[in-house]
């Protein structure tokens, strides 16, 4: 029962992980609160679904499963990177001088747009995922560990450590972080801020994408307002570790799956939303600079 | 020209290729085509007809012709035409009037949160279901009455008002508006999981209608002007705290907190009356909300409410009753009036609040400091601002 707690809120918190750190770049850079953040997720899983159910359609998924499943992958996180660049340009572009509240506010409108326009076109009913994943795994201690859950794990993995190479190896990942570290001085060195900008959004959205297409499938359905929720955790996991901090958002991202995995077997399932917010509500007023972030004279 | 065209034609075939997993390709095509059409319909009547000023233009002179009136005068004018105006109307427009009249005192509630004082609060929709809840416990369990609840409830909304308030002091901007958020769907998942007192997601039945002597409310026009009392009884509270000292210190936090501070504000304990003084009047909302339904749900409560108040008082203008008032009115009797296009009106509010923080940030009525205030970039008005302080 322990042990299989413990995979479970593993798999979840590799999925929040991918989330939160979209949150956690966008913040680093704009000091913004992506809320549309969340919808992109959702827009991931419902492109999920649209795209393997395409591939089973016209057969492609009987050569070969994996081969689909990686294609559904990619294809989601081409199409919701544009979404997110797309977000940036149109709302929060034209706002990057503002006060705080006007993209916040633009964020919401986002928000509400996305969740009513996935409504009108594909539905207000759960959409289920094609039943075509068998639900095999190994056992060990007691547990059971599906082959799905081993492929999200290993994903997202992968993704985190791309996404580490790639900032801290290349010249945009260098770009990034001193635009994060400041912006006006960034620009006075050279750097594109639109476009790093720009980039920031296209990663943080495709990793979104990824974490809603590996969530569609390992739940099986997906509604039009799952965005919202999964948007509000993710953004606690990226509190938790740090906001700006990229390994923080990995760190917390899994330190919540496994506490709602956990809280919700042992304590109550009924509150198992409630725990997140709690928790997001104890770290801003206790530690607001989370457990790897610096302490930022502003933010707090 | 060209290149111009050429523009056009990419923007629209870009948002054609985005949507067509979603809307299917026929649909998508036809995106494209209409918004190509659109911006090329703008681009041309935008040089000639229609000046991208026209929608200021119009609320400057809605400015000029309200100001040239009295005030008092505008005011007693209005009362006696809210007094006499349901006898005009059959009882399903007394109904939206009443709902419109309940989120009237909501959006001047959270206007004195947001606009005076700058904090935004997400999460205001708690105060307004602590405050439904309380009057539908205490009255089906404690059989209290709707007058003497109503002290009880606003005293318990203040409390928990400054219970927010505290740990939201260390906090700023969005991380605030984080953390207000949080609390407003604890309060609802509390709501809904709290079988033995508030009845989870089946809600409370029964609650007592309001009396006064041996009439009892029932039809709407009762409520209409038990409202009507109540709206007229806020405006006037919170147009003379908005021109007090502690208004004056509220604008003050907003635009500068450490000049504020400065200047011998104790901004602690005005941004915890700020809160609290914000939450009283969400939950007289509430209480009206559960004396008119007769039933309150965690259902009536979500996020979306928060965000439509929200909505409510930036639409008409950040810090302006009137604006606040007007915009209370659009976003309820806009959609009554949309009622065929139920599943697009959520769609276009959504667009509206991106194209409002773009192109008009202040709102329809919006005064010129607020408009320097969030348009940092615009010499001109900035400029247009100081000569105003200047006369």
């Amino acid at each position: 029962m322990f042990f299989q707690q413990i995979i479970n809120g593993l798999t979840l918190g590799a999925v929040y992980a991918l989330i939160a750190l979209g949150y956690t770049m966008v913040y680093g850079i704009l000091q913004l609160i992506n809320f549309a953040h969340g919808e992109v997720y959702m827009l991931g899983a419902y492109l999920g679904i649209i795209i393997l159910g395409f591939l089973t359609s016209i057969g492609f998924t009987a050569i070969s499963l994996p081969l689909a499943i990686i294609i559904t992958l990619v294809l989601s996180m081409i199409f919701c990177s544009a979404y997110g660049m797309t977000i940036e340009k149109i709302a929060y572009k034209p706002l990057r001088n503002a006060p705080r509240l006007s993209p916040l506010i633009s964020a919401i409108g986002v928000s509400i747009f996305l969740q009513n326009f996935v409504m009108l076109s594909q539905g207000a009913t759960d959409r289920v995922f094609p039943p075509i994943l068998k639900a095999e795994g190994l056992t060990f201690l007691n547990a059971r560990i599906t082959y799905l859950q081993i492929f999200i794990l290993i994903a997202s993995v992968l993704m985190m450590v791309g996404l580490h190479l790639f900032i801290m190896k290349t010249k945009l990942g260098k770009a990034m972080r001193a635009t994060a570290q400041d912006r006006k001085m960034a620009s006075l060195l050279g750097i594109d801020i639109d476009q790093v900008i720009s980039i920031t959004f296209i990663i943080g959205s495709g990793l979104a994408a990824a974490a809603g297409v590996m969530v569609a499938m390992y739940y099986g359905l997906v509604n039009y307002f799952i965005g919202y929720v999964a948007g509000i955790k993710a953004f606690t996991a990226a509190v938790l570790g740090g906001i700006g901090s990229i390994p923080g958002a990995m760190l917390g991202g899994i330190i919540l799956g496994l506490m709602e995995a956990l809280g919700a077997s042992y304590i109550s399932s009924e509150y198992k939303d409630a725990f997140a917010f709690g928790l997001l509500i104890i770290i801003l007023i206790l530690k607001p600079e989370g457990l790897l972030g610096r302490q930022v004279g502003d933010r707090s | 020209m060209i290149k111009k065209f050429i523009r056009i034609l990419l923007l629209s075939l870009w948002f054609g290729a985005i949507t067509f997993p979603f809307t299917g390709i026929r649909n998508a095509i036809l995106l494209s085509i209409s918004i190509m059409a659109s911006l090329i319909l703008w681009n041309t009547l935008s040089k000639g007809i229609i000046k991208r000023e026209g929608i200021e233009i119009v609320s400057k002179r809605i400015q000029t012709f309200s100001s040239k009136i009295p005030r008092r005068i505008l005011a007693l004018f209005f009362i006696f035409l809210f007094l006499i105006l349901p006898l005009f109307m059959n009882n399903y427009f007394i109904d939206i009037t009443n709902l419109t009249g309940i989120y009237i005192i909501l959006a001047l509630g959270l206007n004195v949160v947001v606009g005076l004082a700058g904090l935004l609060n997400l999460g205001f929709v708690a105060f307004y279901a602590i405050g439904a809840y309380s009057y539908a416990i205490l009255s089906t369990q404690a059989n209290f009455s709707f007058w003497a609840s109503l002290p009880i409830v606003i005293l318990l909304v203040g409390i928990s008002g400054i219970l927010l308030g505290f740990p939201a002091l260390r906090l700023k901007g969005d991380y605030l508006a984080i953390v207000t958020l949080g609390f407003g769907e604890m309060t609802r998942l509390v709501l809904n999981n709290w079988d033995s007192v508030t009845k989870g997601p089946n809600g409370i039945l029964n609650i007592a209608p309001p009396e006064v002597g041996s009439i009892v409310f029932r039809e709407p026009i009762h409520y209409y002007y038990l409202i009507l009392i109540f709206v007229i009884l806020t405006t006037f509270a919170i147009k003379r705290i908005n021109n007090s000292k502690i208004g004056r210190a509220w604008v003050a936090i907003r635009e500068d907190e450490v000049a504020a501070e400065a200047m011998g504000i104790d901004t602690v304990r005005m941004k915890l009356l700020s809160f609290s003084f914000g939450a009283i009047w969400a939950g007289l909302g509430g209480v009206l909300f559960a004396a008119k339904m007769r039933f309150v749900s965690p259902e009536s409560f979500t996020f979306f409410e928060s965000v439509i108040i929200l909505c409510m008082v930036i639409l008409g203008g950040l810090g302006s009753i009137a604006g606040v008032i007007l915009g209370t009115m659009i976003l309820v009797l806009l959609p009554e009036a949309l009622r065929g296009f139920e599943h697009y009106r959520m769609l276009a509010l959504g667009a509206g609040l991106i194209l409002m923080m773009v192109f008009k940030p202040e709102g329809i009525l919006g005064g010129p400091r607020k408009r320097a205030e969030l348009r940092p970039d615009d010499e001109r008005i900035y400029m247009q601002e100081i000569e105003t302080i200047k006369k």
